[in-house]
């Protein structure tokens, strides 16, 4: 059974956003990280990237294989997680901490299209 | 429609373990139990098992067997021995790749092919099709399960489970043994670069074996792992470093040719290589996968054939133009950008094995 933290926006593609203000924290999922199995790297966008609601904006590898990370609603990149760049595996062991990108959001009536826990567990089981 | 998944007798035991499950072969495989890195240092520094009975296994039968399997194979066979083990390619009239193959030598009359699981149907048919008098074939994949036990641990593992003094098991012999009660075919042999034994039996007995070694703690490995360590060991992966576009003089395994033989492919495989197989260091951050391009001078001069990073170092083999040199700078195009990697020999590591 994978951890979904309630008070977070998910996606089907199973990134979580957390939001605070004009701010959206972007990372993905316990579920994600699973299936995905162990992560060795991962590319980041630049600050200052826009990208519209399920753009690409980077790319995690694990052993195995190269995954699309796609962002869940619009921004422009305002920060991004070097620590993770460092240490990729604490995706595995922390997915909600080890977040990604923040971005500043550009249509906040999007978040409305996302799931809740609730229903990101349903999407999961 | 893809046909249903076959699975292997262990399947069973994979689902009871939670392995991650994926299609291999044409198989229902356990990619991973407890997580690939894991896995791959139990094997380098312990012991590992793999289910492997999805490979299959061809018998060769009677008293033109051997002829047959000159005329088939790259590799000379007259001077295998009863009890021995012998490394081949079954080439194409082209010199690319039908299958690469172990051959058990049985008796003068009796040889045993293993197969790769992938290829089991398009082998037989090869091997149906160029059957001469006085040889007959048994494809006896589905009664046939197997488990690779594998890693500097593997004899002093095994040996109370067995009569037999696995110290004077060579490295490519076999014997076969009651191993747990088991009338089981050991082989000193694997895809792992450590030493270790393949272990052949029937599809009831490998139960017993799997939950004995299990009980030894011996760790379960995953497909995952499997690639993994035969890629640090440079071992070719059919469909990867060999195939049916590539020849085995190619991918530099020229040493499991004997041209003064006849066989088919030999011609072509005579003819000067105008590709090679090289090791690549990569020296940014990402992962040289298969089919991935290598550039040279803003040309492409190959392509990837299998790509890891293991512990901190990222490595791949790529087949590119014969003329470039070992130690040069070369660009691999990853998702449209360009990962600085520079030519190397294929020794990622120092293999252990007992010979």
């Amino acid at each position: 059974m994978s951890d979904i933290k309630d008070g977070l926006k998910y996606s089907k593609e199973h990134e979580w956003i957390r939001v605070e203000g004009n701010v959206g924290t972007v990372g993905i999922t316990d579920f994600a990280q699973h299936e995905l199995g162990e992560i060795v790297y991962i590319e980041m966008p630049a600050v200052g990237d826009s990208f519209s609601a399920n753009d690409q904006f980077g790319t995690v590898e694990s052993v195995k294989a190269a995954s699309d990370l796609f962002i869940p609603v619009s921004g422009k990149v305002i920060e991004i997680n070097h620590a993770v760049e460092d240490a990729p595996d604490s995706i595995n062991t922390t997915p909600y901490d080890a977040w990604m990108i923040k971005i500043e959001l550009g249509n906040p009536a999007e978040l409305d299209d996302l799931l809740d826990a609730a229903g990101y567990r349903a999407h999961t089981s | 429609m893809n046909p249903p998944l076959k699975t292997t007798p262990l399947h069973t035991k994979h689902l009871a373990l939670n392995a991650r499950m994926l299609p291999f072969g044409g198989f229902d495989m356990p990619i991973e139990y407890q997580g690939i890195t894991a896995e791959h240092e139990a094997v380098r520094n312990h012991v590992g098992m793999f289910d492997v009975s999805h490979m299959g296994e061809v018998l060769i039968k009677g008293p033109n067997a051997l002829e047959y399997l000159e005329r088939l194979c790259t590799n000379e066979m007259t001077s295998l021995e009863v009890g021995q083990i012998r490394y081949s390619f079954l080439c194409y009239q082209n010199g690319t790749v039908v299958d690469d193959i172990l051959v058990y030598r049985f008796n003068e009359n009796l040889y045993c092919l293993v197969i790769n699981a992938s290829n089991i149907d398009n082998d037989v048919e090869w091997l149906t099709n160029h059957l001469i008098d006085g040889v007959e074939l048994e494809n006896v994949s589905k009664k046939t399960a197997e488990i690779a036990l594998q890693g500097p641990s593997a004899e002093s593992v095994l040996q109370p489970l067995t009569d037999v003094d696995l110290s004077t098991l060579k490295f490519f012999r076999f014997v076969w043994a009651d191993v747990a009660g088991c009338h089981t075919l050991i082989s000193r042999t694997g895809y792992t670069g450590e030493d270790g034994f393949e272990l052949y039996t029937d599809n009831e007995s490998i139960l017993v074996l799997w939950d004995t070694l299990l009980k030894a703690g011996v760790t379960p490995v995953g497909l995952g792992a499997r690639d993994t360590l035969r890629f640090e060991a440079s071992l070719p992966l059919y469909g990867h470093e060999i195939s049916d576009s590539i020849t085995p003089t190619e991918a530099g395994f020229s040493r499991f040719i004997t041209f003064e033989k006849d066989f088919i492919g030999k011609a072509a495989l005579q003819q000067e290589r105008t590709r090679k197989l090289i090791g690549l260091d990569i020296i940014d951050r990402g992962i040289a996968r298969a089919d991935y391009l290598v550039y040279h001078a803003n040309q492409v001069i190959g392509f990837i054939t299998t790509g890891y990073k293991i512990k901190d170092k990222t490595y791949a083999l790529a087949l590119v133009n014969a003329d470039i040199p070992l130690g040069t700078n070369v660009t691999v195009e990853v998702r449209g950008k360009h990962l600085r990697a520079v030519t190397r020999n294929k020794k990622f590591m120092v293999k252990s094995y007992k010979k």
